[in-house]
């Protein structure tokens, strides 16, 4: 955009500043949530209830983090939340599959099955809720962690990126593979995965996330609070301790500060993979 | 030529369908038969409590003063969130996109944060920073001199408040959307507008809006429908309070269904919620069709 005409040139220059200047503004006013939280979370519980905040801790502790593991269930919620994570990478790798199959494999009914994905997308959470509600009780999964897990374990759009992705890779290469007398699942293991790395860093890190923040359907299905989430745990907390805006801080913080950290990391991936996902 | 046999392929989309098929296309059907019956916990014990009611869920839902106000509140989430986030969203992606310094891409990852952070854990700090005693947005306006806001205990400015906290989630992905759409207009045109002595406003609306209108039209479909289920915020901060003020229609379906046990009536709530959603969509495509027509 940069404009050839000189004149112009200092002008342009300060519509850049400004620009700047506004985004840096808005950018503070974004970040203040997370800066409050963060400090907040270090003071003890008198010093949050002062009438006039402090920004830094005047007494630095570390006091709230130690009550939420002692105190609260912090360390069995922080086991469950890593159990649905993994999990749910078992889902991701179903979804690469089916993907997979889509993408590269003729078969009858292809395009209707895959249509039928890309139907369920359309689908409310809020609809499927009770009816799946009342499935996992039909089964004897409720308070179960197999019920917690198994809703959202596959997704329609996951598959629809996956399919997206693998159809890019050139037939002529799958074929090698099967000529040299690798069998379907070794080419998709040692083949086709190690190609598709882009993609299954993007949806990694997602399928991270949103195993991380999983809240409605701990929520429903688990009576025990030895099966809550972290998402759980903060908002039984919340109710608990409704006044103890330290420790409240401490949970969010805890929270929220490994998936920044993540997302700081792989930040490149995931803001790329919106254009890799063709998405414009 | 085909080398793999014809089993293959249902082996490799088995697991994922089964599960889709289990756990969202079944339930929708299984979902309509519920909505006509009276199942709740006595129900669900044994299934011989259940009966037949037709359609009297539909009629009594209709007729409940809480669902009723829940679809007002919803309506309101609606037209004032979809404008705001659309708003947002895209004036920082055209200054971002607009920087050439390398500090504009630092930005992007600013705004970008609040929307994959925990709802539940942002719902807790923003009810903190809400507090009318101890939150940091009073001590803020006292400091200017303007009295204190009832952030969530006044029925209207309730509803504002959670509108400014999703806002505040939803900027971060539908930017990147943006984003992207603008990378995608070739330069050429804005050049070929200069040379013409197109001033910056006139090159924003003559030529960057009509080419992102279809970016546009996808974050408000998306959007809306976000809205229309409008849920974790309400239910961690207000829990539908003041006087169901903030109650969604998200909400109200899952009180009835999971806290009250009236699985039928429920059922019935997220059925009239599924239709809206499916209405309003199609709307939507019919407009943008009439508008590329032109």
């Amino acid at each position: 955009m940069k404009s050839k005409v000189s004149d112009a040139k200092k002008a342009y220059k300060m519509q850049q500043w400004i620009a700047g200047i506004v985004l840096t503004l808005g950018g503070l006013l974004v970040a203040i949530p997370f800066i409050w939280m963060i400090l907040s979370a270090f003071k003890p519980e008198s010093e949050v209830l002062q009438l006039t905040p402090s920004l830094w801790p005047e007494t630095f502790t570390t006091e709230n983090f130690v009550y939420l593991f002692e105190n609260m269930n912090f360390g069995v919620y922080l086991r469950n939340t890593i159990i649905i994570v993994l999990c749910s990478f078992v889902g991701l790798f179903f979804n690469a599959m089916a993907g997979y199959a889509f993408a590269k494999y003729k078969f009858k009914g292809r395009e209707k099955l895959f249509y039928l994905v890309l139907a369920t997308m359309m689908i409310p959470g809020q609809v499927t809720m009770i009816p799946v509600y009342l499935i996992l009780n039909q089964m004897g999964l409720t308070n179960t962690m197999a019920g917690v897990v198994l809703p959202g374990l596959v997704g329609a759009f996951s598959i629809f990126l996956f399919r997206q992705f693998m159809s890019t890779i050139p037939d002529e290469l799958l074929e090698a593979a099967r000529l040299d007398g690798a069998s379907e699942f070794r080419v998709f293991m040692q083949l086709v995965l190690p190609i598709s790395k882009p993609i299954m860093a993007v949806q990694g890190i997602l399928t991270f996330i949103a195993g991380w923040n999983s809240f409605l359907w701990p929520l429903i299905i688990a009576n025990d609070e030895s099966l809550y989430t972290l998402s759980v745990g903060l908002s039984l907390l919340k109710g608990q301790y409704g006044g103890n805006f330290a420790l409240q801080m401490a949970g969010s913080t805890f929270m929220v500060v490994p998936i920044v950290i993540i997302f700081i990391i792989f930040q490149k991936h995931i803001i790329e993979g919106y254009t890799i996902s063709g998405m414009k | 030529m085909k080398s793999y046999s014809k089993t293959t392929p249902y082996l490799f989309i088995g697991p994922a369908l089964l599960l889709l098929a289990l756990f969202s296309l079944f339930p929708i059907v299984l979902a309509l038969v519920i909505s006509f019956t009276d199942i709740d916990l006595a129900g669900l014990a044994d299934y011989s409590n259940i009966s037949f009611i037709g359609i009297e869920n539909y009629i009594n839902i209709f007729k409940d003063p809480i669902f009723l106000k829940s679809i007002g509140n919803t309506v309101f989430y609606v037209v004032f969130g979809v404008p705001l986030v659309i708003a947002c969203s895209l004036g920082i992606a055209l200054l971002i996109n607009f920087g050439t310094a390398r500090i504009f891409k630092a930005f992007r990852l600013v705004f970008y944060m609040p929307s994959i952070t925990n709802v539940v854990a942002v719902a807790v700090v923003w009810t903190y920073l809400y507090n009318p005693q101890f939150g940091l947005f009073n001590y803020l306006l006292g400091l200017v001199g303007i009295p204190a806001i009832p952030w969530l205990q006044d029925p209207t400015i309730a509803k504002g408040s959670l509108i400014a906290l999703a806002v505040w989630r939803a900027i971060g992905v539908n930017m990147i959307i943006f984003l992207a759409a603008l990378q995608g207009i070739p330069k050429t045109y804005y050049e070929a507008a200069q040379l013409d002595g197109a001033n910056n406003w006139k090159q924003l609306t003559k030529i960057t809006i009509p080419l992102l209108r279809y970016a546009i039209f996808f974050v408000s479909i998306t959007t809306m429908i976000g809205w229309i289920q409008f849920f974790e915020e309400p239910f961690v901060m207000t829990n539908g309070g003041p006087l169901d003020s903030t109650t969604s229609v998200a909400l109200f379906i899952y009180r009835n269904g999971f806290q009250l046990s009236n699985f039928g009536y429920a059922a019935a709530g997220s059925f009239v919620l599924f239709v809206t959603i499916i209405i309003i969509t199609m709307i939507q495509f019919r407009l943008q069709k009439k508008d590329t027509d032109i």
